[in-house]
């Protein structure tokens, strides 16, 4: 697993959907096809398309995360992020019930 | 209810147009996101977590039959056919688009609602005692003062840019279900010694990072004088308050800072300049708000009321039922409902389209076509006949929303928590899932009794977690959730702020340090007390003990 992957993300104009940046600067919906940066080298190069489509009235306020890659998978690291790219947890994870004293 | 005069009517609809606009230019890229943000803020509108959020004022949680049905239609045609009531009695949409919301807004305005004032450093809807205009043990109904106070705040030029948002509540009775203490200005009608009704006025509450209780700086503010010394307390504040500190700019820090005594005498300076100017209101005036409250046309209906009682003795499930969700009216014969929306496991505050829609057919059909919206995230049918309670309580069942749970544990307050909110720095719905999941037993929360549990995903507090006698606050400990709790909040007429029992749990632990807590709870009450009543007798320690035992 590599440390220091960052993805840039947004939202979408129209209707705020959470968007990555992919190649050929599409802004995708799935962290699948989004562009990982390796380097700081690269995470600049990200900053500047975003920045760029930003002006486009593309996308509002893009920012970069890390994220974990292991193997073919690409996982966010932070609550927020993990909570961003799959949805709201509302009702999805529910443990079993604490026996009641 | 209030009704909108012509000008309301042309005022709305101008501001619809000039939105739809200004979202115009934004989608063509005329206006940049940092030129258009204030101006969506205005109304209304945030950018969260995974979409736009609407945020749709309900003013002292008043709604018409036709008020709730439309926002049942807006949940079902623009957003995911939900939507959240929050614990400022407005209604947030989730899941907005941005082109689709000025034909929102001109929906909203149909039925004379709108989103104005719902964001910003202005003064925000106003909040009320849910029962007002209809309880029994109410001094005078609030309704009437909160639509004064509404009038004259909204878009009032001088208050458009105050050192930060501004929150005012108001209660009617001596019991206040307004929680007016934690409001930078709370009024609680009181009566003189004359018999006179008038407003004993507290400043400084809130809660967020500082929570304070606020203080009375005026036992007894005659009616005529409300809106002249309000704009005196918003003009000292204005002036003084902190604009150079996010977190320093609320009145209760500038209360805090100049002391009660101080800030009273400065109030009072500025308000005889003041206090006869046209600000004050006359009899008049005042008579043509109330009008617009006249009590509907009751039925003359004898106690006891047979039916009510019958159905009562023969069928348990509704005794409870009864027992938890109804209020004393102050008319003979009929009673105030609150409808739970926590159903065990379900998402506190959250009513579908068809709920909605459900609830307006029932507020027509039952409680002559009005609702109201409880700050503790439910809903209420204030004029329902006792005879027609059983047949109401059954069609409730059916929309899922028949829980007999007011007032006890899985009655939980929640703020969307970080599954929606850009602030949030931990999950607060899921907690409160799994919580009422587990205490979802209903002879289990009779014998637990009346109690508040209040959980906050972050430290601003929408949840107001800090006057929950049981509050759990989430927080971010290097990129883990965690949630702190505490006890002994209290939200009413005895304000008090929780106080942190020790270090803060994972989530997977908060269900078990809950059930701790009840547990040692139920183990040392004595016969007759509530949880609150055994906290202030014992103080923190054996809950801190018994929770903190095996770390």
């Amino acid at each position: 697993m590599k440390e220091k992957n960052q993805v840039m993300t947004a939202n979408r104009l129209g209707d705020g959907a959470v968007v990555y940046l992919a190649e050929d600067d599409d802004w995708v919906l799935s962290l699948d096809a989004a562009e990982i940066a390796e380097s700081e080298e690269e995470a600049i190069r990200l900053e500047e398309r975003a920045g760029l489509a930003m002006k486009q009235q593309k996308v509002v306020g893009p920012y970069l995360f890390a994220v974990s890659v292991t193997g073919e998978y690409v996982a966010p690291i932070s609550q927020r992020e993990i909570i961003r790219a799959a949805g709201p947890t509302v009702g999805t994870d529910l443990p079993e019930t604490t026996p009641l004293r | 209810m209030y009704q909108y005069n012509e000008f309301d009517h042309a005022f709305l609809k101008d501001r619809t147009a000039e939105f739809r606009d200004q979202v115009a230019r934004r989608l063509a890229g005329e206006l940049t996101e940092d030129e258009f943000k204030p101006l969506r803020l205005m109304n209304g509108l945030y950018l969260q977590l995974h979409a736009y959020m609407l945020r749709v004022a309900i003013p002292y949680g008043t709604l018409s039959a036709k008020q709730m049905r439309q926002l049942g239609m807006i949940a079902k045609r623009w957003d995911r056919d939900w939507g959240h009531f929050t614990t400022r009695q407005n209604i947030q949409y989730n899941w907005i688009k941005l082109d689709d919301v000025p034909d929102i807004l001109d929906a909203l305005a149909e039925v004379e609602m709108h989103a104005i004032q719902t964001s910003g450093n202005c003064i925000r809807n106003v909040t009320a005692d849910q029962f007002a205009g209809v309880a029994a043990d109410e001094i005078e109904d609030s309704r009437v003062w909160a639509e004064i106070i509404r009038q004259w705040s909204t878009l009032h030029p001088e208050f458009t840019f105050l050192p930060r948002k501004f929150k005012i509540a108001i209660t009617g009775s001596e019991h206040d279900r307004a929680a007016v203490k934690l409001h930078d200005i709370g009024l609680r009608m009181r009566r003189n010694e004359a018999g006179e009704t008038g407003f004993e006025v507290i400043v400084g509450g809130g809660q967020g990072r500082t929570p304070i209780v606020g203080e009375t700086i005026r036992d007894f503010l005659p009616k005529q004088h409300l809106l002249s010394y309000l704009e005196a307390i918003l003009r000292t504040y204005n002036l003084l308050g902190r604009r150079d500190n996010l977190y320093k700019a609320r009145i209760k820090i500038l209360v805090a800072a100049v002391g009660i005594e101080k800030f009273a005498e400065m109030v009072e300076e500025e308000w005889l300049e003041i206090k006869d100017s046209a600000l004050a209101l006359e009899p008049e005036q005042i008579r043509a708000i109330e009008e617009h409250f006249a009590p509907p046309q009751y039925e003359t209906i004898a106690e006891p009321v047979a039916g009510f009682d019958a159905a009562r003795f023969t069928d348990p499930a509704f005794a409870a039922w009864t027992r938890t969700n109804l209020f004393p009216h102050k008319q003979p014969g009929y009673a105030v409902v609150t409808v739970s929306l926590k159903p065990a496991g379900g998402v506190p505050g959250d009513a579908t389209s068809a709920q909605m829609e459900a609830l307006a057919d029932l507020a027509e059909k039952y409680s002559l076509g009005e609702l109201r919206i409880a700050h503790e995230q439910n809903v209420v049918l204030p004029d329902v006949r006792k005879q027609d309670l059983h047949r109401l309580w059954q069609e409730l069942g059916e929309q899922g929303l028949a829980d007999a749970n007011i007032g006890l544990i899985t009655d939980i307050i929640s703020c969307p928590g970080l599954d929606y909110c850009n602030l949030a720095n931990a999950r607060a719905i899921p907690i409160a899932q799994r919580i009422s999941r587990h205490f979802a037993d209903p002879a289990l929360q009779s014998e637990i009794g009346p109690i508040t549990l209040n959980i906050s995903g972050c430290i601003n507090a929408c949840g107001h977690h800090h006057v929950g006698n049981i509050g759990i606050l989430g927080v971010d400990k290097k990129g883990v959730e965690h949630y702190q709790i505490t006890i002994g909040g209290i939200a009413d007429e005895n304000a008090a702020v929780g106080r942190i029992l020790g270090p803060s749990f994972p989530a997977e632990e908060v269900v078990d340090a809950i059930d701790t807590l009840i547990a040692t709870f139920r183990k040392i009450r004595e016969e007759g007390e509530t949880f609150i009543d055994t906290v202030q007798r014992v103080g923190i320690q054996p809950f801190k003990e018994t929770l903190y035992a095996n770390h």
